[in-house]
């Protein structure tokens, strides 16, 4: 039998840096494991932007005509014009999906096994949150390697500097599901956020059409797409993907990371957030009891 | 980050558990209502009281899922609000849910916590590997957690709590659904686990039969704590034959005179 070095019990060592390192390790490792278990995830996450691009960029392609706007240097095809937006709906999916992953978690305890990791919360929930992150981008990169045969080909420089973006948006994206999961009690509600979430941000946003485009139909949907924070996701993406930094973008989406994460480390608080106040994940609150 | 040292002032050596002054409210409900009492290095301290008597708030605080607002919890010296890192460190904790990731293998489930306290994956091997010998489930270690047993899963629960050297180990009813056989074995192995590690131990329960003669009893009622000390002490405390009658008479007593109050 191999034994462990075990440490002296009177010199418990304190959180060293290569602790931390370990601790993220481990976190991101679970996640992953837990994303080969679910192959049907796997190809989920695939087949729903594919099927948007072979099929429905496919209809509009006729319909539509997308001028030249930065950062196009010609005329594209509506495949091409979607592609970052199709990004985006991957991180969207994914965001929300690790959120639903944490709601799973607190219900069947997971959660708590985290939570009593002698690491601060805030650096747990951060590393919770870049095990979402680096799953999303496995997703991303499949996905743009399937649209490079469909013509969808930006500069080779675009791929390597689309990761910092696809990092930084898939942070805010996770953040706000992890937000919001902290205010879910149980798995059942979560669909009707996802509804009243993703799809709204979705579609209010320059994915699927050019803002300027939609000015011309409604200038009200303008607005809100303007106000909509993933606008600004694909656009970071898409102007990134084609070598280019929007500065508006990365300041909006740095922005919005901020305050969402801020929120949840908030929610998930021990003394201040959410959970003190409920009485605790995994659903049985010592509320009012029969004494 | 380093350790930070122990908290208290005096005390000297500090307490494996030291409870003091806790009060914790949901609303108008007062789950834990002026808590006090202490554990010593290497004791088995049996929590008993029932379903609702404030047992689960105790350890959600004590694990900081929340935390306190009133009184101090300190683990080994450690003060859980002010210095968390150190005192978590210091714990090993079973949960009254079944906390294993049932799709991942047994080995996996123990990998993850090890990482979650910081060691090497290479350490975290070894220390698994050891602690799951103990529990005599080191056959089982590629089977997926789903595979096992209700009790099986509980002495990989006590393998994964024992995993970082903790000082005091925490169960919550551990022993909640399983058969008698299940229930026997898990408590003494937890006792004797308890004797070679030189292990304070916190044994939340409301089944009597669990106390054994040797350990400190905690009684909680309401909240509030209504006997503490050996066995003995509170037989004589109490002036009853045995604890099943020691517990009748406090829980009633109180009941009594809370509803007159």
């Amino acid at each position: 039998m191999t034994s462990a070095p075990v440490p002296n019990r009177s010199e418990v060592s304190g959180l060293s840096l290569s602790g931390y390192l370990n601790c993220m390790r481990g976190i991101v490792w679970r996640e992953a494991l837990r994303f080969l278990q679910q192959r049907e995830r796997f190809v989920a996450a695939l087949v729903r932007p594919l099927v948007w691009l072979f099929i429905f960029a496919a209809g509009f392609r006729s319909v539509l005509g997308v001028s030249i706007i930065p950062p196009y240097e010609t005329y594209v095809l509506y495949e091409v014009y979607v592609t970052p937006g199709l990004v985006g709906m991957i991180q969207l999916f994914n965001g929300m999906q690790s959120s639903l992953s944490m709601v799973y978690d607190r219900e069947m305890g997971n959660m708590r096994t985290l939570l009593i990791s002698p690491y601060p919360r805030w650096f747990l929930l951060t590393s919770k949150l870049m095990a979402g992150v680096a799953v999303s981008l496995l997703q991303v990169a499949v996905f743009l390697a399937i649209t490079w045969f469909w013509e969808v080909e930006p500069p080779l420089f675009g791929y390597l500097a689309v990761i910092p973006a696809l990092i930084l948006s898939g942070l805010m994206l996770g953040a706000l599901g992890m937000l919001l999961s902290s205010g879910i009690k149980q798995l059942e509600n979560f669909a009707g956020i996802m509804n009243f979430v993703i799809f709204p941000m979705f579609f209010a946003s320059s994915a699927l059409y050019p803002l300027w485009r939609m000015k011309e139909t409604s200038p009200l949907l303008y607005e809100i797409c303007q106000y909509n924070p993933f606008t600004y996701i694909v656009e970071l993406i898409r102007f990134a993907l084609y070598g280019q930094l929007n500065l508006q973008a990365l300041a909006i989406v740095a922005g919005f990371t901020v305050v969402f994460l801020g929120g949840a480390i908030f929610a998930y608080n021990p003394s201040k957030g959410l959970i003190a106040r409920r009485g605790g994940p995994g659903g049985n609150a010592p509320g009012p009891k029969g004494g | 980050m380093s350790s930070p040292g122990p908290d208290t002032a005096g005390s000297n050596p500090p307490r494996a558990l030291e409870i003091s002054g806790l009060t914790h409210a949901f609303g108008q409900n007062k789950a834990l209502d002026d808590v006090n009492f202490t554990i010593d290095p290497s004791r088995f301290c049996v929590l008993l009281g029932l379903n609702g008597a404030g047992k689960t708030t105790l350890f959600s605080l004590v694990t900081r899922l929340y935390s306190n607002t009133s009184g101090a919890i300190r683990v080994y010296g450690h003060d859980v609000r002010r210095s968390p890192g150190a005192a978590l460190q210091r714990l090993g904790v079973v949960f009254q849910q079944r906390t294993l990731d049932l799709d991942l293998t047994v080995m996996q489930n123990l990998l993850y916590h090890a990482a979650l306290h910081g060691f090497t994956p290479r350490e975290a091997r070894a220390r698994a590997e050891s602690q799951l010998e103990r529990v005599k489930l080191l056959d089982r270690a590629k089977d997926k957690a789903r595979r096992l047993s209700g009790g099986q899963m509980r002495r990989v629960e006590i393998a994964r709590a024992l995993l970082h050297d903790p000082q005091l180990l925490l169960l919550d009813e551990p022993t909640v659904g399983l058969d008698i056989d299940s229930r026997r074995d898990i408590l003494e192995r937890t006792v004797a686990l308890c004797q070679d590690d030189q292990l304070a131990v916190l044994w939340a329960t409301h089944l009597i039969d669990e106390v054994t003669p040797e350990s400190q009893i905690v009684m909680l009622h309401h909240g509030k704590v209504v006997a503490d000390g050996s066995h003995d002490a509170v037989l004589s405390g109490s002036a009853t034959e045995n604890i099943s009658a020691a517990f009748a008479k406090l829980t009633q007593d109180k009941a009594v005179g809370s509803a007159a109050a």
